[in-house]
């Protein structure tokens, strides 16, 4: 169990880490979610006693890290954002001088021999780490992480430097690991969060700006409920057909999908389930229904409404309605959608931090997006934010 | 403390600074024993010992370069630091390493005593003793002089000449000593330098208060580098 009380890590007059207070269960596996440099890493590093804090506890199974330093890094392992490893050594060699320096008592070989084959290192045992490809170098630094079995693993963006298959395999195991171990994973891959983490703490600037279970959070930050059906008839009609469900609060056609077959984003009022009515109205008329499914808000969507201010929200909604596609392919072949998921994730935040250093192109850098966003979307969708805006204009009109 | 001993002591033989290290020293301190000892048909050692101190300001700090340096630019510090083992252990483990290279490079000298022995049937044992011991002790200072400059910087190069102008500091203080005027500077800057107590060993002489003198620099370098490491951490 790890509990965290005000942590405040000062560097000058920047503070890195400003009051910071969670509690980590036994058994659990937190997710540390924020853009680069909002303090994940120094957090990290105060709980495994790296640095120290400024102001505030953090107590490893009740120890706290300051007064006994020696008990509580006992019942860590850690792996920084950059692997600790000698490179001049074999795997062998570091792994059993980790073991010396932890002061292990399980015994050397067969405990060695268990990290090295659940982190997959096995067939690298001999080689010196300096001439190993990035991936093992990171399950190398896994591996550090593991001997000794301690309680608890802290472990810094574990999957940077991963191809696809080896990122599944890294996630499977910390998954498995959870199940023994506390589990504190960073990361700014946001799909990697929501495949393996149980609860999510999404830090920005050094603060908290949300703490709840993953799935929670992705809950209430979607207010309104949200329906994707795929149908094939004339756009038009069926638009109007929609929009006369009770209930419907507002329809918006996407992009035609294959010949005839569009996807219509549908709104409704909270607590209402229309998708018997509306399978009943378009068979009546003789549509074709290929495909119905409620729109979650991604985790991107969230962490950039959280991080960013209202602007990016809008953003956030656009690049929604061109996800789709992706996430019907997610059944066929879920390995290319991590991947593509993670890259995406990686170049939002990278977008981020570009923003934040050049806030005069911000406007510039945005309308550019949205000119290339329209581009792609194709012919039909052009017209599309006019219509919206002018469909609000006549509901505003109403009331 | 020992795991950092061990793998510390690896690290210098699969690197060439062990083997280039022990090569430089034999050959040099074996060029004075040579032409000295060998050429003029003499068994006093006392010019072979003696002249090693030079050698030594310039080499043990080529020794003592990377031990911290090189784990802060590869990170490996927050391997150290986050595992459960106290400062003083790491700096310890370190320290031993380099003084056990230090005494392969020394050994250098038993090799000299046996040429000794077999060429000329007996030596002063007075006077090899103790520059075995100065040496020794000399060695050890400049070890953890070497080892708290290398805590302070994140660049070999920088640690290697830095530690050789602290070493250096302390080499010349004595001969400063002579001319200043003030008494009380004379003192402390006397009591200060290296050569004098070493040179006292070096004579044979074994003086209580020298012995006290180079370990209490030993731990005193040592402690600062545990500071400096400590102080890492808060700042």
């Amino acid at each position: 169990m790890i509990e965290v009380q005000n942590l405040t890590k000062q560097y000058g007059a920047k503070r890195a880490v400003d009051d910071l207070s969670f509690t980590v269960n036994d058994g659990e596996i937190l997710g540390f979610l924020g853009p680069n440099g909002a303090g994940k890493s120094t957090t990290m590093n105060m709980l495994t006693g790296y640095i120290s804090s400024t102001s505030g506890k953090a107590l490893i199974n009740g120890i706290d890290i300051l007064d006994d330093p020696i008990e509580a890094k006992k019942n860590i392992g850690y792996l920084p954002e950059i692997p600790p490893l000698y490179l001049d050594m074999t795997v062998k060699d570091y792994l059993n001088f980790i073991y010396d320096l932890k002061k292990c008592k399980l015994p050397r070989k067969a405990h060695l021999e268990d990290v090295c084959s659940l982190v997959m290192i096995t067939d690298v045992y001999d080689r010196i780490i300096r001439n190993l490809s990035k991936g093992y170098k990171q399950r190398v630094g896994l591996a550090q992480a593991l001997v000794g079995n301690p309680p608890i693993l802290i472990l810094d963006e574990p999957t940077v430097g991963l191809d696809p298959k080896q990122i599944i395999e890294i996630r499977s195991l910390i998954k498995r690991l959870g199940q023994k171990h506390t589990v504190i994973l960073s990361s700014h891959i946001l799909s990697e969060i929501q495949a393996v983490c149980d609860r999510i703490i999404i830090i920005n600037g050094g603060k908290i700006a949300a703490d709840d279970t993953t799935e929670n959070l992705t809950k209430n930050i979607t207010a309104d409920y949200r329906l994707i059906a795929r149908i094939e008839g004339p756009r038009e009609e069926i638009l109007k057909t929609i929009k006369g469900i009770s209930g419907v609060v507002k329809v918006v056609a996407d992009m035609e999908r294959e010949k005839g077959v569009y996807e219509y984003e549908i709104e409704t009022k909270e607590d209402v389930d229309i998708r018997r009515e509306l399978f009943k109205r378009l068979v009546s008329r003789n549509w074709v229904l290929l495909g119905l499914r409620t729109s979650e808000m991604t985790l991107e969507d969230i962490f950039l409404k959280i991080t960013m201010g209202d602007e990016v929200v809008i953003r956030t909604k656009k690049s929604a309605e061109n996800k789709p596609e992706e996430k019907a392919a997610e059944a066929d072949s879920k390995d290319e959608e991590y991947e593509k998921k993670a890259e995406e994730a990686d170049s939002k935040s990278e977008e981020q931090e570009k923003k934040a250093e050049a806030a005069d192109s911000k406007d510039a850098e945005y309308e550019k997006k949205a000119v290339e966003q329209d581009k792609s979307s194709g012919a039909s969708d052009k017209s599309e934010p006019a219509k919206r805006s002018s469909k609000k204009n006549k509901k505003g009109g109403k009331k | 403390m020992g795991a950092i001993f061990r793998r510390e002591l690896k690290a210098y033989f699969t690197s060439p600074i062990a083997y280039i290290f022990i090569a430089v020293f034999y050959i040099y301190t074996s060029t004075f024993f040579i032409s000295y000892n060998i050429g003029y048909s003499t068994t006093d050692m006392s010019v072979v010992f003696s002249n090693a101190f030079t050698i030594m300001m310039i080499l043990l700090p080529l020794l003592t370069m990377r031990l911290f340096t090189e784990e802060k630019r590869q990170r490996t510090d927050q391997c150290l630091l986050t595992a459960p083992v106290n400062l003083f252990s790491i700096v310890m483990g370190k320290f031993f390493a380099a003084l056990c290279i230090f005494m392969c490079a020394m050994a250098v000298y038993v090799l000299f005593v046996i040429t000794l022995l077999a060429l000329a049937g007996n030596v002063a044992w007075a006077t090899i003793i103790g520059n075995f011991i100065a040496l020794l002790l000399l060695g050890a200072s400049f070890i953890s002089i070497g080892i708290f400059v290398s805590a302070m910087t994140e660049n070999q190069v920088v640690a290697a000449i830095l530690s050789f102008i602290i070493i250096m500091i302390f080499y010349l203080i004595d001969m400063l000593a002579g001319n200043v005027k003030a008494e009380w500077l004379r003192n402390i800057m006397a009591s200060l330098g290296f050569y004098t107590r070493y040179y006292e060993f070096s004579t044979g002489i074994f003086n209580m208060s020298s012995l006290l003198f180079f370990l209490s620099a030993v731990f005193i370098f040592n402690f600062l580098t545990v500071r400096v490491l400590e102080k890492r951490r808060w700042d």
